[in-house]
């Protein structure tokens, strides 16, 4: 059955979620807020893979192991980066960027 | 199911049976055993340098193409080990006197990263790449924020995974975009269809290199090197500048140079500007600093810039040229670091000033502390001359004259600030200098080894010779291209499922057709 939605749609709702992300990652002012845009980011490239996939190269599955694997990847990289800012809190009781200074020139 | 397959990646399999090992020791050992971790753990990474030194073979694939080894990927990992093991080296009065506890996770968290740096290197699918970068980059955060007590280093720690992670993001976009361009993330199946042409597969080879320049912390990538060099423990930093970077600049010149070599007329005019950015900015902010370890941290930045004047050269004499200068740049800046991280140790500050006078207290520190900045200066009969003349050779043959001259006045620039450190330890007259005092053995031979290695890189050019074979020959050895094909026609497995599995051009033209 040939798909009804076309694929720019796809890519437009991931273009858009990857440049919010960029977005949110220079605006938002929260370590947790900043953790989320970077999320997005990481999300909506699973989305570009998967549509590239299924609708250009649908004799392969390439895509869909990268999306796989980079959920993957994603999730211990938020882990991490969790612990890190739980580890901040614990120093300054607080994550809001104004706080965190103690780096620089 | 054949296993043989496995044996290919002997220097990887060795490296996990060492992270094992320690594994396992650190579990089992008793309170007195544990007392042995460093000299255990370096004494298993050398037998590890060793086997992979000796057990070495000829450039062979694996995994239908994703894993790739050559005897110029084996040379690389050996160079990153050997940095791993002098940070190792450098590292035992700060593990054991902080860290007592969770001395056995510094061990292997940093073998760990040492371990997807071994995979960037010889990955041939940009799925392991990502794998191996990610390795690279998650563990290192945790190494980074490894002094937990302290603001700085979990802030630090903050900066580094979140700025990777984004890096990452971008990278990741990229290499989605190049997926829909090419219909394969197999570097040599990409290389037969890329064209400068495609807007898309530009768009995504330029949001992929975002990875790479992040991992070198090239000028517009840059803004965390100094904070986190600043923030992570000086050893952590060492590992940070040398190895890391190793890793990135070799799989920069290898992705660059082999899969988007058809590009080359799109991203030259990018490292062009990377190049004169990095070099020039880094400079003009390391005259400025106050701090040792982000003076480190700037002066690393605009020796990436030079490095990457090997890429842009894409020849077999660039790529012997950075190779060699990264081996140069790792003993000079590893010496240069663990001469910070015992002063800071000793003092308890980190401030350029503390170093006044030092060379009446203590001498030998302080010659080894001038001899690797001259070497990262590069003075002639140090290693770093030699480094730097044949990377702007190979660039001069390629014509890249103004870039030359414009690397030429930077170090110039860079003799000056270098200079100033060199001033503060011999000439800046300090009424209570440091008291001497004598490091621990380790640190001492590692020491020495950097000494013999400034000193003696540039002199012996069996080292340079060496290196110019073995990237001559890689990197003129044919390319084996269109392999999945091969392997698909070879193995003759039922067509319909399990070869869909591997990607091939074969089935990229169909659907173009």
């Amino acid at each position: 059955m040939e798909p009804i939605i076309s694929m720019e749609y796809y890519l437009i709702v991931s273009s858009i979620m990857f440049f919010a992300g960029i977005y949110g990652f220079i605006t938002r002012r929260n370590l947790i807020a900043i953790l989320i845009s970077i999320e997005l980011v990481l999300t909506s490239t699973d989305i570009n893979f998967a549509v590239f996939n299924r609708f250009l190269f649908p004799h392969q599955l390439e895509g869909m192991f990268f999306s796989l694997f980079s959920i993957g990847v994603s999730a211990a990289e938020t882990a991490v980066a969790i612990a890190i800012i739980i580890n901040i809190y614990r120093n300054i009781k607080n994550v809001e960027v104004r706080n965190i200074k103690k780096l620089k020139d | 199911m054949d296993f043989s397959n496995f044996l290919i990646l002997r220097d990887e399999l060795s490296l996990v049976f060492l992270i094992l090992c320690l594994l396992m020791f650190d579990l089992f050992a008793s309170a007195s055993g544990r007392r042995l971790f460093q000299p255990v753990a370096c004494v298993l990474l050398l037998l590890q340098i060793l086997f992979t030194a000796f057990f070495s073979g000829d450039s062979a694939e694996a995994f239908g193409g994703m894993y790739t080894t050559s005897p110029l990927a084996t040379m690389v990992k050996i160079f990153m080990s050997i940095g791993t093991l002098l940070v190792f080296l450098f590292s035992k009065t700060w593990i054991e006197n902080d860290h007592e506890i969770a001395k056995g996770e510094y061990y292997y968290l940093t073998l760990s990263t040492l371990l997807g740096m071994y995979f960037m290197i010889s990955s041939g699918h940009f799925l392991l790449f990502f794998i191996g970068i990610e390795l690279a980059a998650i563990p290192l955060a945790c190494l980074v924020a490894f002094d937990k007590h302290k603001p700085a280093s979990a802030e630090a720690g903050a900066k580094f995974i979140l700025n990777a992670a984004f890096a990452s993001g971008i990278s990741l976009f990229g290499i989605s975009l190049l997926y829909g361009g090419c219909g394969t993330l197999y570097f040599t199946d990409m290389a037969a269809v890329l064209n400068p042409a495609n807007l898309l597969q530009t768009a995504g080879m330029i949001f992929f290199a975002t990875g790479l320049f992040f991992k070198m912390s090239l000028v517009p990538y840059h803004s965390w090197t100094a904070d986190v060099y600043q923030g992570a423990p000086a050893n952590v930093g060492a590992y940070l500048s040398v190895v890391s970077k190793m890793a990135a600049a070799v799989s920069l010149f290898l992705i660059f140079v082999k899969v988007f070599g058809a590009m080359a007329q799109n991203w030259k005019p990018i490292f062009y500007a990377l190049i004169v950015l990095s070099i020039t900015i880094a400079n003009l902010f390391a005259i400025k600093q106050k701090d040792i370890k982000r003076f480190l941290a700037y002066s690393s930045i605009s020796q990436a810039g030079y490095v990457v004047l090997g890429v842009i050269t894409a020849t077999a004499q660039g790529l012997t040229g950075l190779i060699y200068y990264l081996f140069v740049y790792m003993l000079a800046n590893l010496a240069a670091f663990g001469i910070a991280a015992i002063v800071e140790r000793q003092s308890g500050d980190a401030r350029i000033s503390g170093y006044n006078g030092l060379y009446k207290t203590n001498p030998k520190l302080s010659v080894l502390m001038m001899f690797a900045l001259f070497s990262l200066a590069g003075i002639p009969p140090f290693a770093g001359f030699f480094s730097k003349f044949f990377i702007f050779a190979a660039a001069i043959q390629e014509g890249w004259y103004i870039l030359v001259l414009i690397a030429l006045l930077n170090t110039v620039i860079s003799l000056y600030y270098y200079l100033l450190i060199v001033r503060a330890m011999f000439i800046t007259p300090n009424d209570n200098p440091l008291p001497a005092f004598k490091s621990d053995t380790a640190s001492r031979i590692a020491m020495t080894v950097c000494f013999i290695g400034i000193v003696l890189a540039g002199l012996a050019s069996c080292i340079y010779n060496r290196i110019g074979m073995i990237s001559d020959s890689s990197f003129n050895a044919p390319v084996a291209a269109i392999h999945v094909e091969e392997i698909q026609v070879n193995t003759a497995l039922p067509a319909d499922t399990v070869s869909d599995a591997f990607s091939g051009a074969s089935q990229l033209h169909e659907v173009q057709n």
